[in-house]
């Protein structure tokens, strides 16, 4: 709506220039993401070495992984033009249902991942039929099954809470143990987001999900099975959601009622940061997880730099603003540069 | 609103938002019952029940101050009403809400006249709006976006200002003026309510009776069109977001007042409730519809509910679930009637004569 305004200003040199600028430009966006999470790491790294030794290292990765997997199931769901924000209340009520289960039976890893990938996948499909079949905006329906999840969570809890010593050591491991150095949580997070990128990459359903969220109409009329795939990518971000509250439990051993609430924020902003589009249609998992490790450096970096944790909440915000600002005025650059190239090759033709 | 989540299939019912608004809503009212009106007689039948079968419902003041509990959402609910309809959602108004608080807390404790605060606090608010309201008319960002960012950020500020301190020393004789049980003289209503009446008809006359109001449901329709009409579609939108920074940040002195407390968390999750309350009134999402009357009513229903399900014991948590499942079928209801209705038509249509039906 607002190309109302987008005038071609900057001119790019000549069609080279143009054209590298762009070329640059399609890339540029989990790039400089990178680029800004290497810049940060090395700052802080300066300002404090023991940021980066092995311990440092470790959390790092052990903070971000449960916030990559959601970001990466985020970002499927935002592709396709929606949103999920109960993602954080079901991550809450997968790890105390898990944490229940295990106190009580004291059952293993896989069937405790199995459950908690379960609970996701229920959740996902109440939101996703909603949106797809019932046809209602995904905000609202999503905030409803933030408020639903989170009320029965609640009273299903009632203050109670599960302690590490009542959950089997096996489970335990699964989120401190590590393999060759490298912790399990992070191995996990890389293999979902591999799959996730090949899926959205190659896989016709993927490329359809990217239609979908760019041009619902166009998509209509291709004849994609819109619902179909809105539900689909529910499906995936409510079990991936199941799956990282059973990976809750596994790191941290307590979990009460309210663990993971009012994280479905985090998670959009992580996603945003991460270069995809809230307005659907473009962006890559692997940005989306990116963006999340972005945020949780952030969070760290602060600790370490002593500074005031209350500045936290501004300066994501603030992070949040400045990345899709930034975003925004390389695209209106790169319709622009673009709509010079094609006059260009018009007048040359 | 921009980004309307829209994957539905613009099969049936889905092309009303094309349409004028007139067609349109001679269309909603040809459905035996419009969503707004449905919740008004919602509102009258839990006031019945709770009548019929809880004791003190109506006793002295309860109602009162069952609303006075809400009227920090009800005053957001306004100006957000008008957001929605414009096609626009702010979510940083609860967290508008902690700073202003925060920031009347530390003025206070600095020692500033409360005289002088309010005015600084109100001017806070216009120019947090006016931040949202610039990214998105300016720079052009989707408000679903912008406010999640200014969410965090205005709570951020609010952690800076305050910390984990909470302010409680405000005398009494400002703390009056919202108390839950204070009440108007000669009335039964509370400070807080009354000024709420006043701007809900106030908000009701500019929505509905005035020719920026209409521009408003125009921009919520159809953005373009409205632009090319001549509406000033990014000056609309700027003084919609400064209206609900202004609203919030006077919210958030009435907060810090009635619990006479600041704290950089208070408010927390505000934006999702009025939100709540107007969708549930009957204000589409997708911009473009509704009523003031439903907006209200939605407020008052969600305050009225709250206030029965407390008395008759039910657990905060339970509040919460019934809050969702309303919210979920507000949304849902229409668009189940719209279905119905429209499949009715084109049966009938169908019946009527084979050259004479909608053919999509």
């Amino acid at each position: 709506m607002t190309t109302l305004t987008d005038k071609p200003t900057t001119a790019a040199g000549g069609t080279g220039s143009a054209r590298s600028l762009v070329d640059t430009v399609f890339r540029a966006r989990e790039i400089s993401i990178a680029g800004a999470l290497a810049l940060l790491i090395l700052g802080t790294w300066i300002a404090n070495p023991r940021f980066l030794d092995s311990q440092g290292i470790k959390d790092l990765l052990l903070n971000a992984s449960i916030l990559v997997l959601l970001a990466i199931g985020q970002s499927v769901v935002v592709v396709t033009r929606n949103i999920d924000l109960s993602v954080g209340s079901v991550t809450g009520l997968s790890a105390f249902a898990c944490g229940k289960f295990v106190a009580d039976t004291h059952h293993g890893v896989l069937i405790t991942l199995v459950l908690g990938v379960l609970i996701g996948l229920v959740c996902g499909l109440v939101s996703g039929a909603l949106v797809s079949f019932g046809r209602v905006p995904a905000l609202v329906v999503t905030l409803g099954m933030l408020y639903i999840i989170q009320g029965l969570d609640y009273w299903w809890a009632h203050g109670d809470q599960i302690n590490a010593a009542q959950v089997p050591d096996a489970i335990l491991h699964l989120g401190s143990g590590s393999v060759l150095g490298v912790p399990y949580l992070p191995l996990i997070a890389v293999a979902l987001l591999a799959v996730t990128t090949y899926f959205l990459r190659s896989y016709r359903a993927g490329r359809e999900m990217y239609a979908i969220g760019s041009n619902p109409e166009a998509a209509r009329l291709a004849g994609i099975p819109m619902r179909r795939r809105v539900l689909g990518a529910y499906l995936f971000s409510g079990a991936v959601a199941g799956f990282a509250g059973a990976l809750w439990l596994a790191r941290f051993g307590t979990v009460v009622a309210d663990n993971a609430h009012g994280y479905e924020l985090t998670v959009v902003s992580a996603v945003v940061v991460g270069g995809v589009a809230i307005t659907g249609g473009t962006g890559t998992a692997w940005g989306a997880a990116l963006g999340a490790l972005l945020v949780t450096t952030i969070g760290s970096a602060l600790v370490v730099l002593k500074v005031n944790s209350f500045w936290q909440g501004a300066i994501t915000g603030a992070l949040l603003l400045a990345a899709i600002s930034v975003d925004r005025v390389v695209n209106l650059r790169m319709t622009a540069a673009l709509r010079k190239r094609s006059a260009r090759h018009g007048n040359g033709a | 609103m921009a980004m309307a989540p829209d994957t539905r299939s613009p099969a049936p019912g889905a092309g009303a938002k094309a349409e004028p608004p007139l067609t349109a809503g001679l269309r909603m009212r040809s459905v035996a019952l419009r969503w707004d009106t449905a919740v008004v007689i919602l509102l009258i039948a839990v006031f019945l029940v709770g009548l019929g079968t809880t004791d003190g419902f109506t006793g002295s003041g309860n109602l009162a101050f069952a609303f006075n509990d809400i009227s920090e959402v009800a005053l957001i609910a306004l100006p957000m009403t008008l957001l929605v309809v414009a096609g626009e959602i702010d979510l940083s108004v609860g967290s508008m809400l902690g700073f202003s608080s925060a920031l009347a807390g530390s003025l206070w404790n600095a020692g500033w006249a409360f005289e002088t605060i309010v005015p600084v606090v109100l001017v806070i608010g216009v120019l947090g709006g006016l931040l949202n309201g610039w990214l998105v008319t300016r720079v052009g960002l989707p408000s679903l976006a912008v406010t999640i960012g200014t969410l965090a950020l205005y709570r951020g500020l609010a952690s800076v200002v305050l910390g984990s301190d909470a302010v409680t020393d405000f005398p009494e004789r400002y703390a009056n003026w919202t108390a839950n049980t204070t009440t108007v003289p000669g009335t039964f209503l509370t400070y807080p309510i009354v000024l709420f009446i006043v701007l809900a008809i106030v908000t009701a006359f500019v929505l509905h009776s005035t020719s920026f109001g209409r521009s408003l449901f125009a921009i919520g329709s159809q953005e373009d069109a409205a632009f090319f009409a001549g509406i000033r579609v990014k000056r609309y939108k700027l003084l919609l977001f400064v209206l609900t920074g202004l609203f919030s940040a006077f919210a958030g002195i009435i907060f810090t007042l009635r619990y006479g407390s600041a704290r950089a968390d208070n408010g927390t999750g505000y934006e999702l409730l009025a939100i709540s309350a107007i969708l549930l009134g009957g204000i589409d999402f997708d911009g473009g519809k509704g009523t003031l009357v439903g907006a209200v009513a939605g407020i008052l229903l969600v305050g009225v509910l709250r206030n029965l399900l407390t008395l008759n014991d039910v657990p905060n948590e339970v509040q919460t679930v019934v809050t969702g499942l309303l919210l979920v079928a507000s949304v849902l209801t229409p668009r189940v009637i719209g279905v119905i209705t429209e499949r009715r038509q084109r049966r009938a249509a169908m019946a009527a004569g084979p050259a004479g039906g909608a053919v999509t």
